[in-house]
Formats: structure tokens, C-alpha cells, sequence
């Protein structure tokens, strides 16, 4: 299967043909030495727009795997498909060995494969207790009539409650346990999202856009917990777009354009890769887009026309 | 103008069958939408599939008045999946369509002359009290005091409705607080995230929708109880009479629909009281009583605009966990 598939990876001569992770030669689709997820022939259509078509995908296990590409590379539809929150028009997948084609996605999530959300699906008017509560699993009081009698689900209660308590304090949002989750900041709440996420104790967790619109800080803190999840034995995939980011935590990375895989390897030789910096990256990546532009020109540029503004404004005002 | 008459009458409103049977039917629309955020505009349907699927069977069939119960509740379960099952995997605006639209339809099948026989059609039912009656423990005679004063089989109807009302109340005050609550809740806000940390969605809110149409439906028991079977009485109004009771009182809330329901009666009847006294004493003269019957329900439906607009977590709601957004 990874033959043909490898065919686009041996045009890139800097990527090596062989890694630890891999059991065949590098390339789009290789097959890896122990993997988590496994897709073949996943593909999308919305209408006439091919969203995704994905030959074969494998993700590898107990490691921080990142899913990049540019805008409507089908990255988000293709963590839906996997999930169960979408239906592919043709395709199958295995997680853990088990099939999860045509899983309803709340089965996916009790299988063991937790996702989050790109725009944050927070609960506001529930408590960030609350929130993180209604993550754990084999709650006996989510059965409806266990639910009218308050012994038979206490003690459960109290064990996942004191889970989400060390959580909270290990992702700093303890200070803020009885507040409503609608009172949390954008960057709090991708926090919230991550810990709900966790209480679960998944094998897989799936991160969509983990770090878009939180600050440099708490990326920095996110980055040690996504850290912490791997040597905790978790499986992560993330779609992320900060390319620091990608290439200080993941241990490989797959990049998607166009809805097709066009390369994976390890960051610091997919970085290199002219057909990931082509369809990707750009050809100035690594430089400043400041410096790029010729910034103090434009600078001077901006400031002469604000003048301009601030004078035609002032002149207005006295003729009125 | 006989106020001494028009403050009784009001006053009994508080503890009236009808006040019962309609915070009974706001509890299970609170279950609906204060806490599970379904949008059930059919609530009188509920209503109607009650009274009629108590009443059919007693009439046609002497069933026993546990039998006759439990017809009601049956009927009104399968009404509930057969909304639920085609629209609950879909958007909450797709429910409210076609509950509006199925509480239209119930109630234009009771109302063909067609069926004339089984539902006396536009005339309704009657004689179908009987078997309630034979339950009645209570002495003959009529007690009370001041404008509580009933009859044996007024307390009767008063006691079991009103204790219907606490024991769905208690229902869902620990349903609430649990796990199951934290669930609903939680999909009243945004179902995928609850759907994405494994709870089956579309099973939680299909057992939320049976759950609110059995209280109405037990409601529609409640309400025909002191009267007849009318179809006429489950129009849409009804429906928007029980969304104004719970929105008043407090959509996600446990007293609220009680507190919401007695002042709803009781304002009803003191407007009617004071406007019918003005006509009388000519203060009103260029109104007949028919139009001031009518001027009422437009203060109604004033009041639910005004309620939505500056209040609108209710009397009890918090304003913090439920302002009204669907």
C-alpha cells in the first residue's frame, strides 16, 4: 500500500527513507511500526468540492502527532470523519483495531477517541466544575431513574470530582471552579476545552487548533500539558497552525493540502520539504513578514497618511 | 362593584384544578425547554392526547380509572417518539415546526365529524367522571372556609392535582441536580460538545420529551377533571398560555412554573372581575363583556412580550445561567 504512496515522499531528497516510527520508507501514507488509527479511501464531497480524499492515513501511537495545512486543506472535515461528526462519502477507518466507520460520534468518544473543537464549545451557563464533570465516563446518575436516587450515584461523583480538581489545578483554572464557564476568558475556556476533554481518559486526544488566540504564556503552559499527556501515555493529534509550536512539541507531522496528504516525517525534515513549503509554508517562512514587506517605508507611509486624516478631521471641525 | 366577590374569586384561582393542571403542563414544558432547550410549541397537544386518551377509554370502554391512566400516559409516550424520532437529530427549530404543526393536526383528527362516535367531534366528551369520583375518600358535603369552600368532589379533584403538581416538582428537582440534569443542560447549550465527550445525544433528548409530554398529557387528565372535554380549549393559545406560565415564573426553574401558573390565574380573573364590574357600572360602557373577555388575553400577550424583553430569566430564574437565547 505505501509503494505508490511513497512516490511523492522520494521527490523531497532531504527526508531520510527510513524512521523509528515508520516500519516501511517515509513518505505520504507509510505505515507506521504501531498505529493508533488507521484510515484508507476516507473522502468528503460538499457538492462539487472534494474536501477531503485521503488514500491512507496512519497515526502512530503514544505520540504528538500535528495535522497541518493551509486554510481548506481539509483538516478540520477530516477530524470530523474520524469522529463521527460528519460522513465520508467512501472510506473506513480502525481505531485500536476496531472499526469505527459509520460510528455515531458519541460511541467514538466512549471507544476512547476524545475531540475539541476549533471555534470553543465551552458550556457558558453550566459551573467549570460542572463542565469538567459531565466529561467523565461510567457515571451510573446519567441513567434516568439511577439519577432519582442520590446514593447510587454519590460516590462516583465524589471520585470524579476530586479527578477534576487535580486537573483544574493542573491546567490553572482552580481559582475559577464555580464560576460559569460563559465568565472565562477565549484562552481559559480552549484550557477548559482541553481538561474536559481529559476527564475521560482517552487513548487519542484530537486538538483542533489548540493554541489559536491564546497568548504567548499560556501556550507556553498548553504546550507542557500536551507534553505531559504523551509521557502520560496518550496519543495526541493536533491541527495547529503556529509553526514553532509544531516543530518544538510533535514527534511527526502529516500536512494536508487540497485534502490529500501530501507529506509527513518528522517536523525538522517536513519543514524542508519543498512541496509542504510550496503548498504551505511560503517561501519566506522564515523570515519576518515584517522585514519582508520593507517595514519603515510603510511605516512612514501609515503615519504620513494618518496625518493627512487628522488634519482634513481638524479642518472639518473648524469649519463647523 | 362587588369587590368582596371579585378578590374571592381571584383568590381561589390559587388552589383551582385548572391553575394545576396548568403548572403541571409548564413542569414538563420547563423539562422541555428551560432544561433540555427543546423547542416544544405542541404542549397542548400533550394536553389534549391526555384528556382524550383518559376519557376515550372510560367512555367507550368503563376501563377502570388506573387503566384509563395509564392509556393516556401510553398514548401520549408514542406521541412523543413519533415527533422525536424524526426531528431530534436535527436542528431544535425543526421540534418547534412540527410540534405546531402536530398539535394542529390532533386536534383537527378529535374535531372531524368522522370520528363523531369515539370523540363527539367539535361537541367534545362528557360523562367520564365517574370512575374518578368512585376514588374519592372523602365525605360527602361541602367544607371549607371563606372562598375555599368546595365540595367533596372538588377538594377531591384540588388534592390530586395539586399533589401531581408537588410530585412532578420533586421529580424534577432530583433529576436535575444529577447527572442525567448535567447532561441536559449541557445540551441545551451546545449539543456536539456533549455528544463529543460521549453521551448519546439524541437518546437524552428523546427521554427528556417523553418525560415533559407525560406531565402535560397528566396535565390534560387534570384539567378536564372540573369540566368536559372540549376540543375547542387545545388550540395554539393553550400552548402559548403555558410558554407565558413558565417564562413568567422562570423557564429553568422548580417553583417557577407553580408560581408562574397561580399568578397567571389569578391576574386573569381579577382583570376579568374589575373589567366585568366596570361595564356593569357603566365606568365602561362602550365595551361589552364578550370584547373585555378578549382585552384580557391581549394583556397576556403583552405581558409575555414585556416578560421576554426585560425579564427574561423569569420570577426565580438566574439571570446568569438562563437569559433566553435559542
Amino acid at each position: 500500500m505505501s509503494s505508490d504512496n511513497a512516490a511523492g515522499g522520494t521527490t523531497a531528497p532531504a527526508i531520510p527513507s527510513t524512521h523509528p516510527l515508520v516500519s516501511g520508507t517515509v513518505g505520504p501514507g507509510c505505515a507506521k511500526v504501531d498505529p493508533i488509527v488507521v484510515a484508507d479511501g476516507v473522502s468528503r464531497t460538499f457538492g462539487g468540492l472534494t474536501a477531503v480524499d485521503v488514500a491512507h492515513l496512519e497515526i502512530p501511537r503514544g505520540k504528538i502527532t500535528a495535522l497541518i495545512g493551509p486554510n481548506g486543506a481539509g483538516k478540520t472535515t477530516m477530524f470530523n470523519l474520524l469522529t463521527g461528526f460528519d460522513k465520508p462519502n467512501t472510506g473506513t477507518w480502525n481505531f485500536n483495531g476496531r472499526s469505527l466507520a459509520g460510528v455515531p460520534a458519541f460511541k467514538v468518544a466512549r471507544a476512547g477517541m476524545v475531540r475539541t473543537f476549533q471555534l470553543t464549545k465551552s458550556l457558558g451557563r453550566l459551573t467549570v466544575l460542572q463542565n469538567m464533570l459531565l466529561g467523565a465516563t461510567k457515571q451510573p446518575g446519567e441513567n434516568i431513574f439511577t439519577a432519582l436516587v442520590r446514593p447510587l450515584w454519590k460516590s462516583r461523583e465524589a471520585e470524579i470530582t476530586i479527578k477534576a480538581d487535580e486537573l483544574l489545578a493542573r491546567f490553572k483554572l482552580d481559582a475559577k471552579r464555580e464560576d460559569y464557564a460563559a465568565s472565562l476568558s477565549g484562552g481559559q475556556r480552549k484550557l477548559l476545552e482541553m481538561a474536559r476533554a481529559l476527564m475521560s481518559d482517552p487513548e487519542l486526544i484530537m486538538l483542533d487548533e489548540p493554541m489559536a488566540g491564546v497568548n504567548p504564556a499560556l501556550t507556553q503552559s498548553l504546550l507542557g500539558h500536551i507534553k505531559n499527556l504523551k509521557s502520560d501515555g496518550t496519543s495526541v493529534l493536533f491541527v495547529e497552525h503556529d509553526m514553532h509550536m509544531v516543530t518544538h512539541i510533535s514527534d511527526w507531522v502529516i500536512v494536508m493540502a487540497e485534502g490529500k496528504v501530501v507529506a509527513e516525517g518528522p517536523p525538522e525534515t517536513v519543514m524542508k520539504d519543498p512541496a509542504v513549503i510550496d503548498a504551505y509554508l511560503g517561501a519566506h517562512h522564515d523570515t519576518d513578514l515584517g522585514d519582508l514587506t520593507g517595514g519603515p517605508d510603510l511605516v512612514e507611509d501609515a503615519r504620513a497618511a494618518a496625518e493627512e486624516v487628522h488634519e482634513h478631521k481638524h479642518h472639518e471641525e473648524d469649519k463647523s | 362593584m362587588d369587590w368582596g366577590n371579585i378578590l374571592g374569586n381571584a383568590v381561589g384561582e390559587l388552589i383551582s384544578p385548572t391553575t394545576a393542571a396548568y403548572a403541571l403542563a409548564a413542569i414538563g414544558l420547563g423539562v422541555h425547554f428551560g432544561y433540555t432547550g427543546l423547542l416544544n410549541f405542541g404542549q397542548a397537544a400533550f394536553m389534549l392526547i391526555g384528556a382524550y386518551g383518559f376519557a376515550i377509554p372510560t367512555i367507550e370502554f368503563g376501563a377502570p380509572l388506573p387503566v384509563a391512566i395509564l392509556c393516556a400516559l401510553i398514548a401520549s409516550v408514542l406521541f412523543a417518539l413519533f415527533l422525536g424520532i424524526p426531528t431530534l437529530r436535527l436542528r431544535a427549530d425543526y421540534l418547534a415546526i412540527v410540534t405546531i404543526a402536530a398539535a394542529e393536526v390532533v386536534r383537527y383528527i378529535v374535531t372531524t365529524t368522522g370520528l363523531t362516535e369515539v370523540t363527539g367531534a367539535a361537541n367534545g366528551l362528557s360523562g367520564f367522571k365517574g370512575t374518578f369520583a368512585a376514588s374519592n375518600p372523602l365525605p360527602e358535603g361541602t367544607y371549607g372556609f371563606g372562598p375555599f369552600t368546595y365540595n367533596s368532589y372538588d377538594w377531591w379533584v384540588r388534592i390530586v392535582g395539586w399533589g401531581l403538581v408537588i410530585l412532578a416538582s420533586v421529580l424534577v428537582f432530583l433529576l436535575m441536580r444529577s447527572p442525567w440534569g448535567r447532561i441536559v443542560k449541557g445540551i441545551r447549550e451546545d449539543e456536539d460538545a456533549v455528544r463529543s465527550l460521549g453521551k448519546n445525544v439524541f437518546s437524552y433528548k428523546m427521554q427528556a420529551l417523553v418525560m415533559g409530554g407525560v406531565m402535560g398529557s397528566i396535565a390534560g387528565i387534570i384539567f378536564i377533571l372540573p369540566r368536559a372535554v372540549q376540543p375547542a380549549n387545545y388550540t395554539t393559545g393553550l400552548t402559548f398560555f403555558i410558554w407565558t406560565i413558565m417564562l413568567l415564573g422562570g423557564a429553568a426553574t422548580i417553583f417557577g412554573p407553580i408560581i408562574g401558573a397561580m399568578i397567571f390565574w389569578v391576574v386573569l380573573s381579577l382583570t376579568q372581575g374589575v373589567l366585568y364590574g366596570a361595564i356593569e357600572s357603566g365606568f365602561l360602557g362602550f365595551l361589552s363583556t364578550t370584547q373585555a373577555g378578549q382585552i384580557r388575553f391581549m394583556l397576556v400577550g403583552l405581558a409575555l412580550m414585556l416578560l421576554v424583553i426585560f425579564r427574561p430569566q423569569g420570577i426565580f430564574g438566574n439571570k446568569k445561567e438562563l437569559s433566553f437565547s435559542v
